[in-house]
């Protein structure tokens, strides 16, 4: 395994969740759904992986009579992900240097 | 060795992900230049009245007392009504053609027209906006006319450049445009309809067909 590179993020579907969490305040689970094309149940799980590991807050409310879920990067989510990229970075640069 | 393929494809699809989730991408430029043209129309009917509407305020300049004087200034508000009558038809005119526009495009883009991209760009664009329309309605309450026209340009102007971060780079640049011209329009008070035909008419023709050709023409559409 490279350096740097984070486990947590080898699924396209978690590095897509995280790209657009970083991103944006609160966002719905249907919204998230529809930008990453997935299922339910496969967005759920993911984010259920996200939330165990405290990358992701996970709120949920009623908007009216219907339950709403909305998740949002935690800081430590965001720092992760952020180093992550980096090491993609380098990875990449190093790559164009040899 | 590292297979760099999926890292390549991986920054790709993150990028992608990051500007569509904050930014509402469908705007049209066929919006823009639809605009352009009804505004154009619009000034072209508005220019006789305008220069009604210059000689009278000329006359209340005179500070005649009496009965001219007044009827004068009657005269002057009547005829600013209207044009701001005919404003308002020519913006409802100007941005219902505008949403179809970019409904069409939100379709085949596959974007949803009203997302939370496209509620928080419509959110940055309304609160200058409004702020600037009820300003530039107290300005002509009060019987002030000269600084409505740039006045309205300034005020368009920087809320595009807000709604800017929310859209389309090139809102930006026409938020600048409007602003630089609605400040020149403040040096040549008497001719606030060319500068409103120059702002709201020529930059979004020009603006709207620059993002058109940059995004929408020759196929480079992509969902």
């Amino acid at each position: 395994m490279i350096d740097g590179l984070n486990k947590a993020f080898e699924s396209r579907v978690r590095l897509g969740i995280m790209a657009v969490l970083v991103v944006n305040d609160w966002v719905d689970h249907a919204v998230l759904k529809d930008l990453l094309a997935v299922t339910d149940g496969n967005l759920a799980s993911h984010l259920a992986a996200l939330d165990a590991l405290k990358y992701v807050q996970v709120r949920k409310r009623f908007v009216g009579k219907r339950p709403n879920t909305s998740y949002k990067a935690t800081p430590a989510g965001a720092k992760a992900f952020r180093a992550h990229l980096d090491a993609i970075d380098q990875l990449l640069n190093k790559d164009l240097r040899q | 060795m590292i297979d760099q393929g999926p890292h390549h494809q991986d920054l790709a699809h993150i990028r992608g992900l990051m500007e569509r989730s904050t930014r509402f991408l469908s705007l049209s430029g066929l919006s823009g230049m639809f605009a352009g043209v009804v505004a154009l129309l619009g000034a072209l009917v508005a220019r006789e009245r305008y220069e009604e509407l210059i000689l009278a305020s000329g006359g209340i300049g005179l500070r005649g007392a009496g009965e001219g004087a007044r009827y004068l200034e009657s005269h002057v508000l009547t005829t600013a009504w209207d044009l701001v009558l005919l404003a308002a038809l020519v913006l409802v005119l100007a941005v219902s053609g505008a949403a179809w526009f970019t409904w069409r495009r939100a379709r085949r883009t596959g974007q949803g027209l009203w997302d939370p991209s496209a509620r928080r760009l419509a959110w940055n664009l309304a609160i200058p906006l409004v702020s600037g329309g009820l300003f530039c309605l107290a300005m002509l309450w009060h019987g002030n006319v000269a600084l409505v026209a740039p006045a309205t340009l300034v005020f368009y102007g920087l809320a595009l450049l807000n709604a800017s971060k929310y859209t389309l780079d090139e809102i930006r640049w026409l938020g600048i445009s409007e602003v630089v011209l609605g400040l020149l329009a403040t040096a040549w008070v008497g001719a606030g309809l060319l500068f409103w035909a120059l702002g709201f008419g020529v930059l979004h023709i020009v603006y709207g067909g620059l993002m058109w050709y940059r995004h929408e023409s020759h196929g480079n559409d992509a969902p």
